[in-house]
């Protein structure tokens, strides 16, 4: 890797005054997409600022009828959490089968979700909660925060603070992992809260989207045969070594109806 | 009070010596020696499959901090890296060879060519100064697969080679195989691809050059399956540096499976350089680098047919396969798809003609050498896959047809028409072993029972058998060898008895301080604690060949034997003038000497002292000392063999794929650490499923690795091998003195076509005859998915 300054702050505004300052440097929270982009010299920041200091950033609470999960909170602590388990299940569920155990132990949601790999696990929870992205210095409805590959509403020198998933009557997450990453080739993640339904599909597409046809048909029946028959269209989809848009919104359709089934 | 005599020797498990270390983070790789005064190297590597250097400019990397030194082809000008195997094509003529300059000459063939060497104080100075050599690349037209390669007007590699063709062989009798196919009831036809794998060792690739002014001395210490080979290859053939000035040590390797057999340029380089700065120079590989650097594996496309009589008697065979090599030859590339593929051919049966031609051919990719099984998992695979299909095709159950063309135990020795001759081998015995540990026959019950829950179950069978110990030398030389094929063994007494064993194979994983031991163990009938396994240093050890084709074993243990004979020898004769007896009445049997007959004995430490101190001792017969050395040149391979079932299941949905039990009964001939063997053959049908199912190079048209990381290159882990079942049933090896055959690639070459023969099986319904490896979840979904698509048309 290139040289680096390294910061080690204890506060969210000290974080965001080095942040701000420097448009070169770069947040790192667990560093389980940062760390290897810097071994490989794909990443040349001026500094890194190593949030793992900051108290504030860490923890889950329940608070009313959300889980408020702090974004230093790892996947480990996410997948074991009493609160979380009792109150979203998918979620825990989702976040135990996250990498292995090694990225489970260092890998963070706010950086996951900050990060918005296409082929992550947490923007669909996201998504499909309607969650809130806290940040430094306001919140951030999850429709407006997933733009695009890698790409989120999040400004330069602004950090993700919580996310707050409203506690859904029912939810549930299905994937097929890529055979060589493990990482998600298609996964959807359905909830329905307060009577909404909603279905984000990620790994498949470039970002993460919400699947409004599979939405319509569990709103009219809340089964896995309603959303079986949709059919994804492969125009958007992915295409790799590893699998062709047209296996891809495949999947889409057998994750949903999986993700349905776990959800019951 | 005496601790209990734990049985040590042939057949027992003792924990493996080396664990300790290796388990305790304390072994010593090469990465792990550092020399006083080191200084590390980059190597600056093509990004362009094809290209023309037009120039290189070092000046402002040369200027930057800590770099000590920057090489170009244009100052590095040595000889070729060697290939070891020259072959000949059809007309005689001798394949083409061209030059393998360590460093870029002019041009680039590959992504991943060494185009520039620079030397820092420090590894990341190394690396900054690479990045700020400009290289003025003219980017060629790139052949990355053998159809491209072979295309009119493809773009052309080497002047030396028309056609981008390094040679066009043929083994067998054409006229006679035509005659066969003009006979046969049936006919069947086959086209396959072996994929091409990347060897991915857990310990890349590292180099440490040294040198020493006032003794004109070179040390290497390499990453090496076999430091004497690479001596003579490096030091005869590209440096010119001779034996006694030149040393190789290959200290503790992180795993090989072929691709640490051959001579690197990195080897070289580091080599050359250090004489040059008078400095040692250290070269670690990054995974990036092993990716696009390590010589691949496999890489064949073959078109085969199989002659039948109407009982299902195989009465020929012809396959024509074409053989990727890279863009240069490698070390043995030139013999794996030839002598060590096409000579497998027969398999386990009586087919009488054989007519196989291979033409190997260049592309802009890495080269491809030796991995894991080398040529005789392709030949296995296009069998094993071949009669499953005439077995469809005939309609004869495949069990029975292979049951029918097997070659019958009392067969042996058994002369094959493709060159080998089999020692020995009980092929019904270890299919009726396999068959029963996997209850073949309770199998359509269990494929009842998950089709009842929507999935598809399949079950696959290989019968194979594979060459390992490549041998004789004259018989190797004949066929283009270029290296003798013995192996050598020193057994070193020490004064109170324990013993030093110096190898000249190479232990990179294998366990050959435990099982080698075990062998000197059974015959002294010392401790295992009492005896050490040395290799490794051209310095230490006096000669060999090193491991590679599951001969560390067979070959090297035979020359142990060779020369604990002719200590044993000598002990005896030690101990018949200490108990005043004839030679010819002393008895040794593991530890103790006697007078046979009688109660006169004498005690291993004591012969060897009196080896030591010769107070008494017939010194005008008998030289002082007990230290011998054996090389041994096997009359023959040897001819593991046996049965490999693989039971899957497949989601339909999803195209998800399940090894649900894997069953090997494997005739590995005699067993000396079953615990190690039963090690090896695992890890063998580990890499032969990651064959089948997971794993495989791909290129793009332009010549750019697009699985060029783990991220994108499938490595089987645990949860992808299922439940393995390994057994072994000995049949002995009948010409070297152990009896043992090998088993270090049993499990990679039986299992691929037991994976996808159960693959094929549980898509039956589906119209489908093959599914190229390896049979990914996407690949098995889309041919599930044109299926259903066909049935409902």
């Amino acid at each position: 890797m290139y040289d680096f300054a390294y910061h080690k702050p204890t506060t969210v505004a000290d974080a965001v005054k080095i942040l701000s300052a420097d448009s070169d440097a770069r947040p790192i929270s667990g560093g389980q997409t940062l760390l290897p982009a810097l071994k490989h010299r794909l990443n040349k920041p001026t500094s890194v600022v190593d949030l793992s200091g900051i108290a504030e950033l860490r923890g889950i609470k329940r608070d009313g009828n959300k889980v408020v999960i702090g974004a230093m909170t790892r996947h480990a602590d996410v997948a074991s959490s009493a609160e979380v388990k009792a109150a979203i299940p998918a979620l825990a569920q989702l976040a135990s089968t996250i990498g292995d155990n090694q990225v489970r132990n260092r890998g963070t949601i706010g950086g996951s979700v900050s990060n918005n790999d296409p082929a992550a696990d947490y923007p669909s929870a996201v998504l499909a909660l309607n969650a809130t992205i806290v940040t430094s210095k306001r919140r951030i409805a999850a429709d407006d925060f997933f733009q695009g590959m890698f790409t989120t509403a999040l400004d330069a020198g602004e950090l993700l603070v919580a996310v707050e998933f409203p506690i859904p009557e029912k939810a549930g997450y299905a994937k097929m992992k890529n055979p060589a990453s493990r990482y998600v080739m298609a996964g959807a993640f359905v909830a329905k809260t307060g009577g909404q339904v909603r279905v984000a599909i990620n790994g498949a597409a470039p970002c993460v989207f919400r699947q409004a046809e599979m939405e319509a048909a569990l709103t009219a029946s809340w089964s896995p045969a309603a959303v079986a028959g949709v059919v994804q269209p492969a125009d958007d989809m992915n295409s790799d070594i590893h699998g062709s848009a047209e296996y891809r919104a495949h999947l889409v359709t057998v994750m949903a109806k999986r993700a349905v089934a776990a959800a019951g | 009070m005496n601790a209990p005599v734990v049985f040590e020797g042939i057949g027992a498990s003792p924990k493996r010596k080396e664990d300790l270390r290796f388990l305790s983070g304390r072994g010593n790789y090469t990465d792990d020696i550092n020399r006083p005064d080191q200084t590390y190297a980059v190597m600056l590597r093509s990004p362009h499959a094809h290209a023309a250097i037009r120039g290189i400019d070092t000046a402002a990397a040369a200027a930057m901090p800590g770099v000590v030194a920057i090489y170009t082809g244009a100052e590095m000008v040595v000889g070729s890296l060697p290939c070891g195997w020259l072959i000949h094509n059809k007309d005689g003529s001798p394949m083409n060879e061209p030059g393998h300059p360590p460093l870029a000459q002019g041009k680039v063939r590959h992504v991943g060519d060494i185009v520039a060497v620079v030397i820092a104080e420090t590894r990341p100075q190394a690396r900054d100064a690479a990045e700020a050599i400009a290289v003025d690349y003219e980017v060629l037209g790139a052949a990355t697969s053998m159809a491209a390669a072979l295309a009119p007007g493809a773009p052309l590699l080497h002047e030396g080679a028309p056609g981008n063709v390094c040679y066009d062989w043929h083994i067998g009798d054409l006229a006679v195989n035509q005659a066969a196919f003009a006979q046969a009831k049936h006919v069947v036809h086959f086209e396959l691809v072996n994929n091409r794998l990347i060897p991915n060792a857990m310990e890349p690739r590292a180099a440490i050059g040294d040198y020493d002014r006032t003794t004109d001395q070179h040390t290497l210490y390499t990453t090496s399956q076999n430091p004497h080979v690479i001596r003579l290859l490096m030091g005869a053939f590209v440096l010119q540096i001779p034996e006694h000035k030149l040393r190789v040590v290959a200290p503790d390797v992180g795993g090989g499976f072929g691709s640490k057999i051959f001579h690197y340029a990195e080897e070289a380089i580091v080599t050359w350089a250090a004489a040059r700065i008078n400095r040692p120079i250290k070269w670690t590989a990054d995974r990036t680098e092993s990716f696009m650097s390590d010589a691949h594996g496999r890489d064949h496309v073959t078109k085969a047919k199989l002659a039948l009589a109407a009982d299902g008697k195989f009465l020929g065979l012809h396959v024509s396969t074409t053989a990727n090599m890279g863009a240069y030859l490698s070390t043995f590339a030139t013999s794996v798809p030839t002598y060590l593929s096409a000579t497998l051919l027969a398999g386990v049966y009586t087919t009488p003609t054989i007519y196989a031609e291979v033409k190997a051919v260049f592309t802009n990719t890495v080269p491809v050498d030796a991995y894991r099984g080398a040529g005789r998992p392709e030949a296995t695979f296009l069998l094993e896959r071949l009669v499953d299909i005439a077995a469809k095709q005939t309609g004869i159950d495949k069990l029975e047809l292979r049951r029918r063309n097997f070659i019958p135990a009392d067969a042996f020795p058994y002369q094959t028409p493709v060159a080998l001759q089999y020692d020995s081998g009980d092929y019904q015995s270890t299919l009726a072993q396999a068959l029963k540990t996997a209850d073949w026959d309770g199998f359509e019950a269990r494929r009842k029972a998950a089709a009842a829950q929507g999935k598809l179950r399949g079950i696959g069978i290989s019968t194979y058998i594979e060459a390992c110990g490549i041998a004789p030398s004259a018989v190797a030389g004949a066929l283009g060898a270029r290296a003798g094929l013995y192996e050598v063994g020193a057994i070193r007494v020490h004064p109170t008895g324990s013993v030093s064993v110096l190898t000249g194979t190479h232990s990179h994983g294998q366990g050959h301080e435990t099982t080698l031991a075990q062998l000197v163990t059974d015959r002294f009938g010392i401790p295992l604690s009492q005896v050490d396994i040395v290799h490794g240093d051209t310095d230490r050890v006096p000669f060999g060949m090193g491991t590679y084709g599951s001969r560390s074993l067979a070959v090297g243990g035979s020359a142990m034997v060779k020369a604990m004979d002719k200590i044993v020898l000598k002990a005896r004769r030690i101990a018949a003038h200490l108990m005043e007896a004839s030679v010819d009445d002393v008895e040794f049997d593991r530890g103790t000497f006697r007078v046979a007959g009688t109660d006169k004995t004498k005690a291993w430490g004591e012969i060897a002292l009196t080896a030591y101190v010769p107070h008494n001792y017939p010194i005008e017969e008998i030289e002082p000392g007990l230290d011998e050395t054996a090389f041994y040149d096997p009359k023959n391979f040897t001819y593991p063999g046996g049965c490999h079932i693989c039971e899957v299941e497949i989601d339909p949905d999803t195209g998800a794929i399940e090894v649900i039990n894997f069953t090997a009964v494997d005739d590995v001939g005699r067993v000396i650490n079953p615990m190690i063997v039963e090690g090896q053959v695992q890890g063998g049908i580990a890499q032969g499923i990651g064959q089948a199912l997971l794993e495989t190079c791909s290129y793009d048209a332009d010549g750019q690795l697009l699985s060029g990381s783990f991220m994108d290159y499938t490595m089987p882990r645990a949860d992808d091998v299922g439940t393995l079942s390994v057994a072994t049933h000995e049949t002995l090896c009948t010409h070297n003195p152990l009896g043992v055959k090998g088993c270090g690639e049993v499990g990679a070459i039986g299992s691929p076509p037991a994976v996808i023969n159960a693959v094929v099986d549980a898509l039956r319904d589906y119209g489908v005859t093959h599914v190229e490896m390896p049979a990914t979840p996407a690949k098995l979904w889309h041919i599930i998915n044109s299926g259903r698509q066909l049935a409902a048309e």
